[in-house]
């Protein structure tokens, strides 16, 4: 049954896969992302759902046990944090290649290079472009807060399954670490062999009474068959943008300014968007969910109605640049912090006021 | 006597293994892969395990292997099919799962990769084809190039002052706890094939039974990369390699003490 309980983002991960009826987790520890496979590990799921927990040698095992897993139908995941996800790019590239479903969390820290372990979210190029090598996109979802942490490993596995590529919890260090009362959702049963074997009939996991072998692999030498295949992953990308698209809104309908930022910023603007409203200043907030797919669409049709669009992150101007392709014609700036900083809501609105000299 | 008389179920005495496909492979004339691939697919249908075998295939010359075999596999990346194998293991515990490696992939890039499986003692068995050298990519160095063989990346022989020593990676796994059985093979003569396919046997049997990482190490030769014939290349092996990599068990059973 449901439950209410305090914790941290990174407990909800753990909390939430078991409950899901994930089948198996591979990790490395990395701050700010440790407490995803201590608390699996507290919680011995083995003994209960009969989940796999496993520690890896490193990231790059973590992953390609991932990559394994899924090859034989599983829902499987891994999570870690930015210096580990770069590490996890050749696997994530080869789930995609090999239409894998699987679930990746990446807490962000600053960077790049070893970087700091405070927040940021400097890895949205990498997540939402793509990130390893060859043409392929993740679906990216962005949790603000620990029930959304908890809400999209569920969410992560549905869409993966649905759309059998791999997804992606992209969250920053603030939602990882902080504790905020959630909801965990009822415990599901894992699928048994038989329910694996009618949902994934492309899995490899033995031939089990089938009349032909089944492959799992990214390798097709023959160009003419290798673009057929890069075809049909990008219908399979134009479905997820068509359908798959989610995003909040709040205060756009008079507004006159428009804030764009996901995960904890998000909510650091949202307080700064009631303060400039307390003052009379008309802002409203776009916080996507979806970081890939990007909601274009809303951010086209909400730009003509705004005199001007700010993006808030916790890096150098990234997101900023697909909300200038979706908003051609309107003012649109970025401001961030970077290494690890967090912005408060005054220099949001200070930032704003900067940039829109109207409104100083 | 006729065609038709000697054509009879009774006087079969060979025939190819049902679980080779059809399919032409990529292998040279005279490459060891073909032998090895043989007896892996005999093995598993005379064990009764076509069904629950999933095989790992590597990225080389055996990257292919799952156009071969009729069973079950999964494509890694370079030298990560024993990571693959974990995980594809310990979520289906009733299944025979191996991988096959060359010596490249599981010696070189896949090195954390293949002693960590082992040391878990995963219930895998790893088939290793050690040929000293990267066949796939048109013979470079591998870790298992023996010092003063010449390769396209050592033109002028491997100089252990440039380029390190001969790794026999086969004598650390059978150092490890997790290791249940460790073997160096080779499938130059009929004997050794034999020899051989009683090797993957009981390493395919630890595996059903749960015991631990099994590897079987396959002396091989790689005559195109090797640029000799293939009679050449089994008497080059037997004078040069067998000296570094000798032949038989280097580990039969687990430490009782564990």
């Amino acid at each position: 049954m449901e439950e209410v309980r305090l914790m941290k983002g990174n407990e909800a991960i753990a909390h939430a896969a078991i409950r899901y009826g994930c089948d198996g987790y591979f990790g490395y520890p990395i701050t700010p992302q440790s407490e995803v496979l201590e608390t699996l590990a507290e919680l011995k799921p083995w003994e209960t759902t009969g989940m796999v927990v496993l520690q890896a040698e490193s990231e790059l095992a973590a992953i390609n046990m991932v990559l394994g897993g899924a090859a034989t139908g599983k829902a499987v995941m891994t999570s870690s944090s930015s210096p580990g996800v770069s590490l996890k790019q050749e696997g994530i590239s080869y789930l995609a290649a090999s239409e894998l479903p699987a679930l990746i969390v990446n807490v962000m820290r600053g960077g790049p290079g070893l970087g700091t372990i405070q927040p940021s979210q400097g890895d949205y190029f990498q997540a939402t472009k793509g990130g390893g090598h060859g043409d392929y996109h993740l679906i990216v979802l962005s949790p603000a807060t620990v029930q959304e942490m908890t809400d999209f490993v569920g969410l992560g596995f549905d869409l993966a399954f649905k759309y059998r590529t791999p997804a992606m919890i992209l969250a920053d260090g603030v939602v990882g670490q902080m504790m905020e009362k959630v909801v965990l959702p009822e415990q599901r049963p894992r699928r048994t062999d038989e329910e694996v074997r009618r949902q994934c009939p492309w899995a490899a996991c033995g031939r089990g009474g089938r009349d032909h072998r089944n492959v799992v692999t990214s390798l097709e030498l023959d160009s003419a068959k290798m673009e057929v295949n890069n075809h049909r992953f990008q219908e399979t990308y134009r479905r997820i943008e068509e359908n798959e698209v989610r995003y909040q809104e709040y205060f756009t309908d008079d507004a006159e300014y428009l804030i764009v930022a996901f995960g904890s910023v998000a909510r650091i603007c949202l307080k700064a968007i009631e303060d400039a409203r307390a003052a009379g200043i008309k802002i409203g907030l776009l916080r996507p969910i979806t970081l890939w797919p990007f909601p274009s669409r809303r951010i086209a049709e909400l730009a003509p109605r705004m005199r001007g669009i700010l993006t808030v992150e916790l890096n150098a101007g990234q997101m900023v640049e697909d909300v200038r392709l979706a908003a051609p014609g309107v003012d649109v700036f970025h401001f961030g912090r970077m290494g690890g900083m967090v912005p408060n809501p005054v220099e949001v609105l200070d930032a704003l006021k900067q940039h829109f000299t109207e409104l100083q | 006597m006729t065609k038709e008389e000697i054509i009879r179920p009774e006087n079969k005495v060979y025939s190819r293994p049902e679980l080779l496909t059809d399919n032409y492979t990529h292998y040279c004339p005279g490459c060891s892969h073909g032998v090895v691939h043989k007896i892996i697919a005999e093995l598993i249908a005379e064990m009764g395990l076509t069904d629950i075998t999933i095989g790992i295939a590597p990225v080389g010359c055996a990257v292919f292997a799952y156009n071969y075999i009729d069973v079950d596999w999964i494509e890694a990346p370079h030298g990560r099919a024993p990571a693959l194998a974990t995980a594809a293991s310990r979520l289906n515990p009733d299944r025979m799962v191996f991988t096959y490696q060359g010596d490249g992939d599981l010696a070189a890039i896949g090195t954390a990769e293949t002693i960590h499986a082992a040391n878990r003692g995963e219930n895998i068995t790893i088939v290793f084809i050690n040929n000293a050298i990267y066949g796939m990519t048109g013979g470079q160095m591998a870790p298992t190039t023996l010092l003063g063989m010449k390769t396209a990346t050592t033109p002028y022989g491997r100089r252990a002052d440039l380029n390190g020593y001969p790794l026999p990676i086969s004598n650390i796994l059978a150092t490890l706890d997790g290791t249940c059985y460790v073997t160096r093979q080779a499938v130059h003569t009929a004997a050794a094939v034999r020899k051989a396919k009683s090797a993957i046997k009981k390493a395919f049997e630890n595996t059903l039974a749960k015991r631990g990482t099994s590897v079987v190490e396959i002396v091989s030769t790689c005559n195109s990369g090797w640029k000799m014939t293939p009679a050449q290349s089994n008497e080059w092996m037997v004078e040069h390699m067998f000296e570094k990599y000798p032949l038989g068990d280097l580990k039969t059973q687990k430490d009782p003490s564990l």
